[in-house]
C-alpha cells in the first residue's frame, strides 16, 4: 500500500477478514463434494469413509459394469432428453412471456404472480396434486409428459426473470427504426430483436437444463414406470451405501459443471457478438 | 386562415356526405387511433401457451389437492364425497377430549410433525441468513472489480445447479463416526475418541440443509446490496458517519427487501423438504413432506391431500408474515 494511514490499514483488515470468511464458506459448500470425489477412488476393500484403502477405479468400473444399480444408462438418457426438452420450452416460453410484458395488458399482474408461484410451490405438493389428479382421470404418469409439465413450472420463473432483465435494458428504438423502414413484425423480430436477446435466451436455457436434470422432488411421483437419474440415485440410497454411489455422484456433478461451463462459454461468445 | 385549417375544413366538408363515396369516412376517427395495434406480436399469442401450461400443471394440481381432501377413501383409491373426517383425523387424536386418557389435550402427531417442520425451517432459515448476509455484503461492497465480483458470485452459486441429492450424500463421509470432522477433532485433541452424534442426528440434518439452501439466500441479498446507490454511502461518510452508522442507517434498511426474498425462498424450500431427512437423518424424523409421501404410498390420497393442504396453509402464513415485516414491492 502506498499510503499506510490507519484508515487504510483498517479497511485492509476488514477486507482480509471478509475474504477469509468467503474462503471458509466455499470450503463449507464444496468440501463435502471433494471428500466424495476422493472417496470414489477408494480401493476395493475400502468403505464409504476415510481412510483410503488404496487407490483404484474399482467402484467406477462397477458403476459402468452390468451389475450397477438399475439401468443407469437408460435413466441417464431419459434425464438428458427431459432436460433438453425442458430447456427448449423454458427458453421459448420465457422469451414469449417477457415480450408480452413489454406492453401493458389486462391480467398482467395476475400472470406475473402465476409464473412466480412456480418458485414458491414445493415439489412435493405439485407431485401429489398432479399424480392423484391423473390417477383420478385414469391416466398413469410418465416422465415425458407429467414430469416434463412440473419441471417447466419450476424452471419458467428463472428463465422469465432473466428475459425480463434482458428486455429492461433493451433499446426499443432499434425495432422502431426497422419498422419505419417497412419491415414486418417477423422480420423485425428475426433481424433485430432476436440477435440482441440470444445471450439471454441461452441463460434462460441454462436454468431450464440444469434445474431439470437434477430435479428430484418434482419427479418423485410423476415419472411413472421408468426412472430418471435422480430417482435412481435416490433408490440406491435405500440400499447399503457403497463408494459406487460416490462415483455416480462425482460423475453426475462433473457433468453438471461441464454443462454450466459450456453454457457460460456459449453465452460469452454470443454476448460479445451481440454488442 | 392557415393552410392546415383550410385543409381540415375542406376534408370535413367532403367527408360529410358519408356513404356516397364508397362509404369510407375520410377523416381519421379518434377512437380508431386509440385502438390501433401496438407494435410487436399480439399479446394473446405470446401468453397463451405458457398460461395454458401453468393452468394444467400448476393450478389444476393445487386445486385437486384441495378438492381431494374432502373425498373419501375406498381402501385402494378415493371416490367423490364431502367429508371432513380427514381433517378431524389430522387435528384430533383419539382420546383428545377424554381427561382419563394419556392423549388428553395432546395435539395429534400430524400437527406436531407440521410444527416440528415449521420450527426446524425457521432455525435453518435464520442460520442461512446469518451466513449469507456477510457473504453477499463482501461480494457487493468489498469486491470492487466487476469481473471479480461476477466470478466470485458465480463460484458461490454453482452448487445450486448441481444435484441436491448428491450434495446431501456427500455429507456422509464428512459426518460419520470415522468421518473427516471426527478425525479432525480427534487430531487436534478436542475430543479423545470419535463421537457418533454428527451423523443421523439433528446436527447433521441442520448442517446439510444449511449447506443445500444457503446459496438461495445469497442471491437476492447480493442483488439488493449491489443496487444501493454508492453516492449515498459517500455522502454519509463525508458527513462523518461511522461505518457502523452507515450500515445501520443506509445499507441495512435498503437491503431488507433482498433479505425478505431470500427468507421466502429458503422458507418454502425447506417446508417442502423430504429427501434430505432420509439421507442424513436416517429417516429418524418425519417432515410433513414425508408424511404426505407415506400416505400416498399406502393409497390414502385424501389424507395425503389434507396434509398437503395444511402444509400449503402454514407456508402461506409464513410468507404473509415475512411480507408484513418487509415491503418487497419496490424490489419487483
Amino acid at each position: 500500500m502506498a499510503r499506510s494511514t490507519p484508515e487504510h490499514r483498517r479497511k485492509f483488515r476488514v477486507k482480509a477478514g471478509f475474504s477469509v470468511y468467503y474462503a471458509i464458506f466455499l470450503i463449507f459448500v464444496y468440501g463435502p463434494m471433494f471428500a466424495m470425489f476422493t472417496l470414489s477412488f477408494q480401493g476395493p476393500r475400502g468403505g464409504v469413509t476415510f481412510p483410503m484403502r488404496g487407490l483404484s477405479f474399482f467402484w467406477w468400473e462397477k458403476l459402468t459394469g452390468p451389475s450397477a444399480v438399475g439401468d443407469l444408462k437408460a435413466s441417464l438418457g431419459r434425464s438428458l432428453i427431459l432436460a433438453i426438452v425442458v430447456m427448449i420450452i423454458t427458453a421459448l416460453f420465457s422469451t414469449m412471456l417477457a415480450m408480452a410484458f413489454r406492453k401493458r395488458f389486462r391480467g398482467s399482474g395476475a400472470l406475473f404472480y402465476a409464473v412466480m408461484s412456480g418458485l414458491m410451490v414445493p415439489g412435493v405438493l405439485l407431485s401429489l396434486g398432479l399424480a392423484s389428479m391423473l390417477r383420478q382421470l385414469g391416466m398413469s404418469p410418465a416422465w415425458w409428459y407429467s414430469a416434463l409439465g412440473v419441471h417447466v413450472v419450476w424452471t419458467l420463473p428463472f428463465g422469465f426473470l432473466v428475459m425480463m432483465a434482458v428486455f429492461n435494458r433493451f433499446d426499443a428504438r432499434l425495432e422502431e427504426a426497422a419498422r419505419d423502414m417497412g419491415a414486418d413484425e417477423w422480420t423485425v423480430f428475426k433481424e433485430v430483436t432476436l440477435p440482441l436477446i440470444t445471450p439471454g435466451i441461452v441463460a434462460a436455457g441454462l436454468f431450464g437444463f440444469t434445474l431439470s436434470y437434477d430435479e428430484f422432488a418434482r419427479t418423485t411421483l410423476l415419472a411413472g414406470a421408468n426412472n430418471t437419474l435422480p430417482l435412481d440415485i435416490n433408490a440406491s440410497l435405500t440400499q447399503r451405501v457403497q463408494p459406487t454411489l460416490f462415483a455416480l455422484g462425482t460423475a453426475s456433478t462433473i457433468f453438471s459443471l461441464l454443462m454450466i461451463g459450456v453454457f457460460i462459454v456459449i453465452y460469452t461468445i454470443l454476448y460479445r457478438r451481440s454488442r | 386562415m392557415t393552410t392546415v385549417e383550410s385543409y381540415a375544413k375542406i376534408t370535413h366538408v367532403e367527408a360529410a356526405p358519408r356513404g356516397l363515396i364508397g362509404g369510407a369516412p375520410i377523416v381519421l376517427d379518434e377512437t380508431k387511433r386509440k385502438y390501433r395495434r401496438e407494435p410487436g406480436f399480439p399479446v394473446p399469442i405470446l401468453i397463451a401457451p405458457a398460461t395454458a401450461w401453468l393452468i394444467v400443471f400448476l393450478f389444476l394440481p393445487l386445486i385437486s389437492i384441495f378438492i381431494f381432501s374432502f373425498w373419501k377413501t375406498t381402501g385402494h383409491g378415493m371416490s367423490p364425497a364431502f367429508t371432513l373426517e380427514h381433517y378431524r383425523d389430522f387435528f384430533i387424536t383419539e382420546g383428545f377430549f377424554d381427561p382419563n386418557k394419556p392423549e388428553f389435550l395432546t395435539p395429534s402427531v400430524f400437527i406436531r410433525t407440521l410444527w416440528t417442520t415449521f420450527r426446524f425451517t425457521i432455525t435453518v432459515m435464520a442460520i442461512c441468513l446469518i451466513l449469507a448476509y456477510p457473504l453477499a455484503y463482501f461480494l457487493s461492497m468489498q469486491v470492487e472489480d466487476f469481473k471479480w465480483q461476477l466470478t466470485l458470485f458465480l463460484l458461490a452459486m454453482v452448487p445450486f445447479w448441481t444435484s441436491y441429492l448428491i450434495r446431501a450424500v456427500a455429507w456422509l463421509p464428512m459426518l460419520g463416526r470415522h468421518g473427516l470432522i471426527n478425525e479432525f477433532l480427534v487430531g487436534i485433541g478436542v475430543i479423545d475418541e470419535p463421537v457418533s452424534f454428527f451423523l443421523y442426528s439433528e446436527f447433521s440434518y441442520t448442517m446439510a440443509l444449511v449447506q443445500l439452501y444457503v446459496v438461495l439466500a445469497v442471491g437476492p441479498i447480493f442483488f439488493s446490496l449491489a443496487k444501493i446507490d454508492r453516492t449515498l454511502l459517500e455522502a454519509a461518510r463525508d458527513m462523518g458517519a461511522t461505518p457502523f452508522q452507515i450500515f445501520r442507517e443506509i445499507i441495512a434498511p435498503l437491503s431488507l427487501p433482498g433479505v425478505a426474498i431470500g427468507m421466502i425462498f429458503v422458507f418454502v424450500m425447506i417446508m417442502g423438504e423430504f429427501a434430505t431427512a432420509v439421507v442424513v437423518y436416517g429417516g429418524k424424523t418425519s417432515t410433513t413432506g414425508t408424511v404426505i409421501l407415506n400416505y400416498y404410498a399406502i393409497a390414502n390420497y385424501p389424507f395425503a391431500a389434507v396434509n398437503a393442504f395444511m402444509l400449503m396453509l402454514a407456508m402461506m402464513i409464513g410468507v404473509v408474515i415475512i411480507l408484513r415485516l418487509v415491503d418487497i414491492r419496490k424490489e419487483l
